[in-house]
């Protein structure tokens, strides 16, 4: 589904990626877990086609396909989703229309049909039932005035009506309480499915006692230092990413909150 | 600088879908203005007496004045000389009814998608037709007269309601208010007259479209609308032009005149020819609208939407002299390519417990400068009265300006005045935000704008906001791809 090989990526001049390598097959969850300023937000941009982010050499497949070829709204229409760290306002739009539009632009990039308003409306509200989004909340502007646990459940309502083949959470959990966790491990195990593949990031373990993920890697200093099962979270929430510094070989100084 | 700014930069490029012009046979005054052009004019018309003494004293009163200076605007100077002030397409032989619309001029208002026959039209909306100097065509007049109202050409009503058009012309924009508006008062060819009788509700939106087609001639028109105690009209207008490489100038005049408990809807779609990429030609957009409340409890409501002209200099303002009266503005301004726009209101509070509020969104795009200037004035005797303004900037790409320049002047201690300002930028993180849920960046740009400028398109009549989101996003194309 996803192969990722010897991924460098930049901001300006500052390197943040350091030769990321991760495969991620379909019908699997994978974690990402890793400090704060140790690249795993950059990655998902970088993955979703964000412009300041510069892929400096590697590459990404995606389904086979190069995918850092496509621009966003490409690789939206070829099933990549980020539920986003920090959703984005957007005044006088409503969130009903938006994902309305979204929906129909999908569809349209990939010669279906649209969904009229009304077929829409029952689609909308089986998926807000699902993740327990209040309906008025579709009537107001996009996120706008959200409080940080409803704007992380209209991610995860976007995600449960858009349908992604890949799906990318970026720190969705950060900031949640145990409820609100359960609706994103909920909507990520919703979406299971053979032919489908999902990249969680996260800081935490707490999200991953609800969704247990396939495989867990550990992204330290732009680099992946080490994968393997699910209880390898275990093992990092309770020794700490310390540890896993000395296993960065080459980066002499340390990166972002250890800084 | 990132691709998508680097897109949106190219805002700049647009198409203009009304830009041709027709080969109408056409009446030409000859070009500068003078006495006996004044006098050939309303010659041409037929006008009494009291209509050229007042043109002459207008123009009179022109010559002593100066262009306004004050304005955030930058243009080449105007040659009045060098205008032609009256253009009226020749009539092939006189008509009856609107099936005798000449063909060509029929064929037209097709093209611009609004048709002069009746039963093709869109219902409940009465059209008044003015191209060039002169109204061609006014619809459901009949249906219209049964109701009471009155709805014609500007000409007409003075040929056939003469008492009306006296007692109130001027009354709430005088010939001496302004440059422009002096020079229009001397000139003005045509425009639309409407008399709402007392207790009458208008039975449908009764609208003008304005069409200047004739090449080297302004475009002066006139409207007045009247709506005795207790009646409720809502008006709406729309204008266009041919695209030409130099200037044209509209000088228009709007009166709109509310007595005790009436209530008027003003609303205007502006899209003249707003110029090329590079700035060249376009509609020089001078206009002076005020209406007045003149009766207690009345309201007077401005609706605009400013995506066209070169250059737009207008203040629709309320004098609210009736007691409890309400004046609302409610503005969308556009400013693409090397458009300029000096735009916004004039609330004059006089009488008791008059309120009034303000809502302008400015865009500003390509090399686009946008201007809001606003007054707020509540004189002694208004006593306990409330403004609110609230006044949004949205920039698109790092080349466009945004101006405020609000006038605040309060004379009684009881006023409440409330001003609210912002300026924002169209954000990547938005767009990007759109762009990642499949929307494509162009569609994403518009739905944006479109959220901004919301607040407004609600005040407008139905088929107007459809229109006006959509000139929007055709204003915006080319913003990316």
């Amino acid at each position: 589904m996803l192969v990722i090989e010897d991924l460098h990526a930049a901001v300006g001049d500052k390197t943040i990626l350091r030769g990321v390598n991760l495969t991620v097959p379909a019908g699997e969850v994978h974690a990402v877990m890793g400090p704060n300023g140790s690249g795993k937000s950059t990655l998902a941009h970088v993955l979703a086609g964000r412009d300041p982010y510069q892929v400096t050499s590697g590459r990404v497949f995606y389904r086979g396909a190069d995918l850092l070829a496509l621009n966003p709204e490409e690789r939206a229409a070829a099933g990549v989703f980020l539920a986003f760290q920090h959703p984005v306002e957007i005044p006088g739009v409503t969130n009903m229309y938006f994902l309305r539009a979204a929906l129909n632009a999908l569809h349209r990039a990939r010669g279906f049909e649209e969904v009229g308003p009304s077929e829409f409306l029952t689609l909308v509200q089986e998926k807000m039932r699902a993740v327990g989004m209040d309906r008025a909340l579709m009537s107001r502007s996009v996120n706008e005035g959200f409080s940080g646990g409803e704007k992380k459940r209209n991610e995860i309502l976007q995600m449960a009506v858009l349908e992604p083949t890949l799906a990318i959470l970026d720190e969705t959990d950060s900031g949640l309480d145990i409820d609100a966790l359960r609706v994103v491990a909920d909507g990520v195990n919703a979406l299971r499915r053979a032919d489908r593949a999902a990249l969680v990031i996260t800081h935490h373990q707490r999200l991953l006692d609800c969704l247990v993920p396939d495989r867990v890697h550990v992204l330290v200093g732009g680099r992946v230092v080490r994968s393997g099962g699910p209880g390898l979270a275990a093992e990092v929430e309770a020794a700490g990413y310390a540890d896993f510094s000395s296993e960065t070989g080459e980066i002499s100084e340390p990166v972002g909150a250890t800084k | 600088m990132s691709s998508a700014s680097a897109q949106l930069e190219q805002l700049a490029r647009r198409e203009y879908a009304y830009g041709f012009s027709t080969d109408l046979d056409t009446d030409l005054a000859p070009k500068g203005l003078s006495e006996d052009v004044i006098r050939l004019i309303s010659a041409k018309k037929g006008e009494p007496d009291w209509l050229v003494d007042w043109r002459l004293r207008a123009y009179r009163a022109w010559r002593t004045m100066s262009e306004p200076a004050w304005q955030n605007l930058r243009f080449e100077p105007i040659d009045y000389d060098d205008i032609i002030y009256y253009a009226a397409p020749k009539p092939k032989a006189a008509r009856s009814s609107l099936d005798e619309v000449d063909p060509e001029i029929r064929a037209m208002f097709d093209k611009l998608g609004i048709s002069l026959a009746e039963q093709e039209r869109l219902s409940g909306v009465a059209i008044d037709a003015v191209v060039d100097s002169v109204s061609v065509a006014t619809t459901f007049k009949e249906k219209l007269a049964e109701a009471g109202v009155i709805f014609c050409s500007f000409s007409e009503a003075v040929r056939r309601h003469p008492e009306l058009v006296r007692a109130y012309l001027g009354s709430v924009v005088p010939y001496r208010d302004n440059f422009f508006a002096a020079l229009n008062s001397a000139v003005f060819t045509d425009g639309s007259f409407c008399f709402v009788p007392k207790g009458v509700r208008c039975p449908m939106e009764l609208s003008t479209y304005f069409r200047i087609n004739a090449a080297g001639t302004g475009q002066f028109e006139r409207t007045l609308i009247v709506a005795e105690e207790g009646a409720s009209v809502s008006y709406l207008e729309g204008c266009t032009a041919p695209m030409r490489d130099e200037n044209q100038l509209h000088a228009a005049v709007v009166e709109l005149v509310a007595m005790d408990e009436a209530q008027i809807k003003y609303s205007t779609v502006q899209n003249w020819y707003p110029g090329d990429a590079d700035g060249r030609g376009g509609i020089y957009n001078f206009v002076t609208k005020r209406g007045r409340c003149a009766g207690a409890r009345s309201k007077i409501s401005w609706t605009q939407v400013e995506t066209g002209s070169a250059i737009t200099w207008k203040y629709p303002g309320v004098v609210l002299q009736g007691d409890g009266s309400v004046g609302e503005f409610y503005s969308v301004a556009l400013s693409a390519n090397h458009q300029q726009a000096d735009t916004g209101t004039k609330m004059i509070h006089i009488g008791k417990d008059t309120k009034s509020t303000i809502v302008s969104k400015a865009i500003s795009a390509g090399h686009g400068q946008n201007t809001y200037r606003g007054l707020v004035k509540i004189l002694r005797s208004a006593e306990g009265t409330r403004n609110h303004t609230r006044c949004d900037s949205l920039l698109i790409g790092p080349d466009c300006g945004a101006h405020t320049f609000p006038y605040i002047e309060v004379k009684h201690p009881s006023a409440r005045v409330e001003h609210e300002a912002s300026t924002s930028k169209v954000s990547e993180d938005q767009l990007f935000y759109a762009r990642q849920r499949g929307i494509a960046e162009e569609e994403a740009t518009s739905m944006i704008v479109n959220g901004f400028c919301r607040e407004v398109f609600k005040e407008l009549p139905m088929e107007f906001a459809v229109e006006a989101q959509r000139l929007l996003s055709v204003s915006l194309e080319g913003a990316v791809g």
